[in-house]
């Protein structure tokens, strides 16, 4: 289904219409960085209100390759574009129609998940998965085709869009569901934002009962013990994650796993009291040391805790929204973070074998998460879920030293078949990309010419 | 919201901080009417303002600047059922220096930000003043405060409509109706988008929202938004002119 392109419509109202043509499009910005905040390339950035100036931008002959953006919540290049412009889609960020009989959400690409949330919540209706953070743009959600808790349940973000709207780089607006349209609408989610602008996306949500969690925590001190307990954790618990202690290489860590309670009202949260990190600390605060110390203490803390608690929502799902900016935490260098999945047969060795090469590196990593993926398949071309665990673990920036451990884990992920998360990179070589994705060259033959990102720049030479 | 939904009428609907003030009264269940040129545009918002829970929207595409205030305003009272405020926030920034080379592009800048204006400023007072309620919000600007070098005709044509906005609050007082001018400093918008470094004086469009739809329920004739632009305005428009003529603003 192909729409025309409204023609651009002239106003003397700036206020209403942004910068006048006299002035450049897109202005070069010096602050816009991914989360990881490693690249510090200046960025030639737009920030749009509205669909009807896209058009313009998209044709910009100044820069011929684009790239639509969220909140830059992926860690590495992905969500770059120093060779060509940024599109900031957080400006179109109007609801367009939610239908609270049915759960159907339709959004334009920059409403946050934290928006829909706040919408849809006192409706009975929850997200049908989330990622760690509620700061990424429906935009970015189909994008990176992200995952959450419930993966073995729900599968990913991707698999309840029942359509989106494009703009491809030729002016064409295109409506991609699973069924119109499909090969497109496969590229597209999971797609890194290189099949065209996405302007809209239309989601089932899922109903809950209330906005509260029914959240058990179980400390576990051996890989053997977290495997049983993801095991027998799939039939029974809606969401499931654990936090592994990577200072240590025994295995250590805690698991939870919660269902949503049956009743207990559906308060949305609210995002105006937040906390934010001010600054970037000292490059020497996250070392073996303190890491080694916070892990101890988040370990003891949780073995003392552990039983069955109430969380609301955003206390389950979103911990580290609660302080705004925590990637300052680590310095002007920034950190780099490594997700990988390992699929069923070869997780046990290569588990192992990734926790011995951390500890052994001593590169401190306090955020390192471990959780089992479902059968469910994902629907898009490059999608990163598959049936298998994962882990992902956050590393200050150290420059080659951690460039190098990485490769090292790089080796034993492809000894194990295993695959990288995009939206987690900003290093990772060509044939690791290739390998972890079998179905890039169909991905490729669907990727639009107008687009392009630092990260494919670089994974697809 | 026990209270009957507030009935409002948003002039330059499409501006950023007119929507995100039309947000906050949307999730009270409020009934708006949105005025603007871009029928596209404003078909968006309102889309918007219903999920987010407007009782009602009404869409009047015109232009503010050169359409009847008057007649205009009462036909959307009509559609309202009736008139608890209108948010005038539509307005052009101008590029100065063209400004100064061109009277007719001046013309046409003050016909903008002040003439027509003052015509719905006027028609809005006429209308509270009857029925003895309502709230005139008119977005003005520190610009307003003191004329510099880098925007003063925008600064002119908003200080013309500090004025007016003021008399029309002194003349409404005995009704109990009322008139507020916000005085917005720097806001992350639009208008602003090309200005690349954003320090902490920078507002985003969100405070001014909240700024706004208090200033419609109650306060005094003149908001600062963020509130700290009274200190700095005061400082700067006590500068003596010797030493402020020798200063780049």
């Amino acid at each position: 289904m192909t729409e025309t392109e409204p023609l651009p419509r002239r106003s003397a109202h700036e206020v209403e219409t942004g910068p006048s043509a006299t002035r450049q499009r897109f202005v070069e910005r010096g602050d816009i960085v991914a989360w990881g905040r490693v690249d510090r390339r200046p960025q030639h950035w737009a920030r749009p209100q509205f669909r009807d100036e896209l058009g313009d931008l998209i044709r910009d002959p100044a820069w011929p390759e684009k790239l639509a953006i969220g909140l830059r919540r992926s860690y590495g290049d992905s969500c770059l574009n120093s060779g060509g412009a940024l599109v900031d889609m957080t400006g179109l960020d109007r609801l367009i129609a939610f239908d609270p009989l049915s759960g159907r959400l339709r959004g334009e690409a920059g409403v946050s998940l934290s928006e829909a949330i706040r919408h849809i919540v006192p409706h009975g209706w929850f997200l049908p998965t989330t990622p760690g953070t509620r700061f990424v743009t429906l935009g970015g959600a189909v994008a990176n085709d992200v995952h959450g808790k419930n993966h073995h349940m729900a599968g990913t973000f991707g698999s309840s869009v029942t359509a989106l709207g494009l703009l491809r780089g030729d002016g064409s607006r295109v409506m991609a569901t699973p069924t119109t349209e499909p090969d497109l609408f496969r590229a597209t989610i999971g797609g890194l934002g290189l099949t065209g602008v996405i302007e809209w996306v239309e989601f089932a949500l899922a109903p809950i009962p209330s906005g509260l969690l029914d959240v058990e925590i179980a400390p576990f001190e051996t890989l053997e013990a977290f495997w049983s307990l993801a095991a027998e954790s799939v039939g029974s618990h809606a969401h499931t994650v654990a936090w592994i202690d990577c200072a240590t290489s025994g295995g250590r860590g805690v698991f939870t796993r919660a269902n949503w309670v049956p009743a207990g009202g559906l308060a949305p949260h609210n995002d105006r009291s937040l906390r934010a990190i001010p600054f970037e600390f000292p490059g020497f605060a996250l070392n073996r040391l303190s890491v080694g110390a916070f892990n101890e203490f988040y370990y003891r803390l949780h073995k003392m805790k552990a039983a069955r608690q109430r969380q609301d929502y955003q206390t389950y799902f979103y911990p580290l929204d609660s302080i705004r900016s925590w990637n300052r935490l680590y310095g002007v260098r920034g950190m780099r973070q490594y997700q990988c999945v390992i699929p069923w047969g070869e997780e046990r060795v290569a588990l192992s074998a990734l926790l011995a090469e951390i500890a052994r590196a001593g590169q401190a990593s306090f955020l390192a998460v471990l959780k089992t993926f479902g059968d469910k398949s994902s629907p898009g071309l490059l999608s990163f879920p598959r049936p298998g665990t994962t882990l992902a673990l956050d590393f200050p920036n150290r420059g080659e030293r951690t460039l190098s451990l990485m490769g090292r884990l790089d080796a034993i992920v492809r000894e194990a078949k295993g695959a990288l998360y995009p939206a987690k990179d900003g290093r990772m070589p060509g044939d690791m990309f290739r390998l972890s994705f079998p179905q890039w060259e169909t991905f490729a033959r669907l990727k639009d010419p107008a687009m392009n990102s630092d990260f494919w720049r670089r994974v697809s030479q | 919201m026990n209270a009957a939904p507030k009935r409002i009428v948003i002039l330059g609907a499409a501006s950023a901080m007119a929507e995100v003030a039309g947000r906050l009264w949307a999730a009270e269940g409020a009934r708006l009417a949105l005025v603007g040129r871009n029928a596209d545009r404003l078909e968006a918002i309102a889309a918007d303002l219903r999920v987010r829970g407007a009782a009602a929207v009404e869409i009047e595409v015109a232009d503010c600047a050169s359409v009847d205030a008057t007649s205009t305003l009462d036909a959307l009272a009509q559609r309202l059922g009736g008139l608890d405020v209108v948010l005038l926030a539509y307005g052009v920034p101008g590029d100065q220096s063209q400004l100064e080379r061109d009277p007719a592009a001046t013309a046409d800048l003050l016909q903008t930000n002040f003439v027509s204006a003052a015509a719905w400023c006027l028609a809005a007072a006429d209308c509270f003043e009857r029925q003895r309620s309502g709230a005139l919000v008119v977005i003005g600007s520190v610009a307003g405060d003191r004329g510099r070098a880098s925007n003063y005709v925008y600064g002119a044509s908003k200080a013309g409509l500090a004025t007016l906005v003021e008399g029309v609050a002194h003349r409404l007082a005995k009704s109990g109706a009322r008139a507020v001018l916000i005085k917005p400093g720097f806001v992350d918008t639009p208008m602003t988008a090309h200005i690349a470094k954003k320090g902490p004086l920078w507002a985003q469009p969100e405070a001014l929202g909240q700024t706004i739809v208090k200033a419609a329920n109650k306060g005094g004739p003149v908001a600062y938004a963020p509130f700290y632009w009274r200190g700095i305005m005061a400082v700067i428009r006590n500068v003596p002119a010797p030493i402020f003529h020798r200063m780049n603003l």
